[in-house]
């Protein structure tokens, strides 16, 4: 599934997980998962990191803002938005 | 030997007690009495075990999880080993107290099974007048922000309602539908000739499915479970024996898969016997059809074979007595005139028009 169909991200979006969705770490695998009813997607890359900012009340610049001044040489603010924009078009986040 | 990747899965079927009778229930006949099922601690112990060697998701089914009347306490003992719960029920017996403590103990989702769009026909199948009961369970689910699955088993006598069925299950907020055609197990093996659809209300369930994932352009997610007796392909059952889940039964017998019941020299260890890791490493049953040493032709060549595994060992086993051959369902499969016998026009159960419906063994202790 992709984004298309999903409307835009609404101005000021605070991006959160989807109550459905949990993001774990699994000790035993050492991976990052997003647990959901009939599923779990093992995430990749910095996709957690992305993700753990998501808490309904960052927005889309403080994540950004937030992930450079962190985690030096993480994804640009162009990857990121891209990358929320897909998890949101899966219906993960919201 | 290297050790098997840990399970990502497990189905904790908590009791084979259920309110409801119906007779596509893939429970084996033999249904577990009350009085041998796992204490409160043997669950948490189960639950305990399964989240330190990598589970991440159970499923709490049966029968009807809520007879379990320490059901919260088992949720909270899977949450805090780290396991994703998704109760799966009847509806019968949600009540507004009883969700709110399953959510504070930590339930993440609920899934709900619809036997058919119009009351009657749903308490008629379901053996139980359960549909008033399920409509409410629906609305509190909601009502309390959990994610919200529907299934529906499909079979003769509720594929025609495939529309009404979709609109209620859209009306009720569902999050996911999923539309599981019967797999022919337990009583569903059992009640067959009463179930087994015709093509043409195959076809036109399709169809419908269709117009709708258009209607609905993912807003609802639509889940189509194949018909394998009528596509001329296995089904990758469980995604490989003992490769990613676990089914831990009410009296704790552990099986790889929940029909492995019905195999009758599979000698699958206890819980109460075994700790789930041995019982997943080292235990005969988890190793015998683990890989694929145990495949003879047409799978062991076959460029099919790390897809769907051969198929399902139980259906190889109910259709040929051999659960090592190739599952019948392929079309591939030296046996596979045995299901075509069944779904093929011409056949009685594969008549034009479905034959009246009912007659069904309905699902009863000690009705095997
Ligand atoms: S299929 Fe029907 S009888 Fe079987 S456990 Fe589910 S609700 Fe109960
Ligand atoms: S022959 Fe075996 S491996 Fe090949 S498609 Fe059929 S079931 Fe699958």
């Amino acid at each position: 599934m992709t984004a298309a169909g999903t409307p835009p991200a609404p101005a000021g979006w605070r991006p959160a997980l989807a109550p459905a969705v949990s993001l774990r770490h699994d000790r035993v695998r050492d991976a990052d998962l997003l647990v959901l009813p009939e599923r779990v997607v093992v995430l990749r890359g910095s996709a957690a990191r992305i993700l753990r900012l998501c808490d309904g009340d960052r927005d889309l610049d403080t994540i950004v803002a937030e992930l450079e001044s962190r985690f030096p040489g993480a994804p640009v603010a162009d990857d990121v938005r891209a990358f929320l924009g897909r998890m949101r078009g899966e219906g993960w986040i919201r | 030997m290297t050790a098997a990747p840990r399970p990502w899965a497990l189905l904790a079927e908590l009791t084979h007690g259920c309110p409801l009778h119906c007779p596509y229930c893939s429970n084996p006949l033999e249904l577990v009495r009350r009085s041998r099922e796992l204490s409160t601690a043997e669950w948490a112990e189960v639950m305990r075990q399964a989240g330190e060697f990598g589970v991440v998701h159970t499923h709490l089914s049966g029968g009807e999880p809520l007879l379990r009347g320490d059901l919260a306490e088992i949720v909270t003992a899977a949450e805090s080993a780290g396991i994703y719960t998704q109760l799966v029920t009847s509806g019968v017996g949600l009540d507004d107290a009883r969700l709110a403590a399953l959510a504070a103990a930590g339930l993440r989702s609920v899934q709900l099974s619809v036997q058919h769009a119009d009351p009657a026909a749903a308490d008629r199948i379901a053996g139980h007048r359960a549909f008033a009961a399920k409509e409410r369970a629906a609305a509190l689910v909601r009502a309390a922000g959990l994610p919200l699955g529907l299934n529906v088993v499909l079979h003769r006598d509720n594929l025609d309602a495939l529309d009404a069925l979709i609109q209620r299950g859209v009306d009720w907020g569902a999050d996911r539908i999923e539309l599981a055609n019967t797999q022919f197990y337990g009583w569903a093996l059992r009640n067959r000739d009463a179930l087994l659809p015709t093509r043409d209300q195959l076809g036109r369930a399709r169809e419908t499915v269709q117009r709708w994932r258009d209607r609905l352009g993912g807003a609802t997610d639509l889940v189509w479970v194949v018909p394998d007796y009528f596509d001329g392909v296995a089904k990758p059952c469980m995604g490989g024996w003992g490769a990613v889940s676990l089914t831990v039964a009410p009296d704790g017998t552990a099986l790889p898969c929940p029909a492995a019941a019905s195999l009758p020299d599979l000698d699958p260890p206890n819980v109460r016997d075994h700790s789930l890791e041995w019982i997943w490493d080292h235990s005969g049953a988890f190793n015998r059809y683990r890989g694929e040493g145990w495949m003879r032709e047409p799978c062991r060549t076959c460029s099919r074979r790390a897809e769907d595994f051969g198929g399902c060992r139980c259906q190889a086993y109910a259709l040929t007595g051999d659960a090592a051959r190739t599952d019948p369902a392929c079309a591939l499969s030296p046996d596979h005139g045995v299901i075509r016998a069944l779904t093929d026009t011409g056949h009685p159960a594969a008549a034009a028009t479905p034959a009246p419906t009912g007659g069904y063994a309905y699902r009863k202790p000690g009705g095997g």
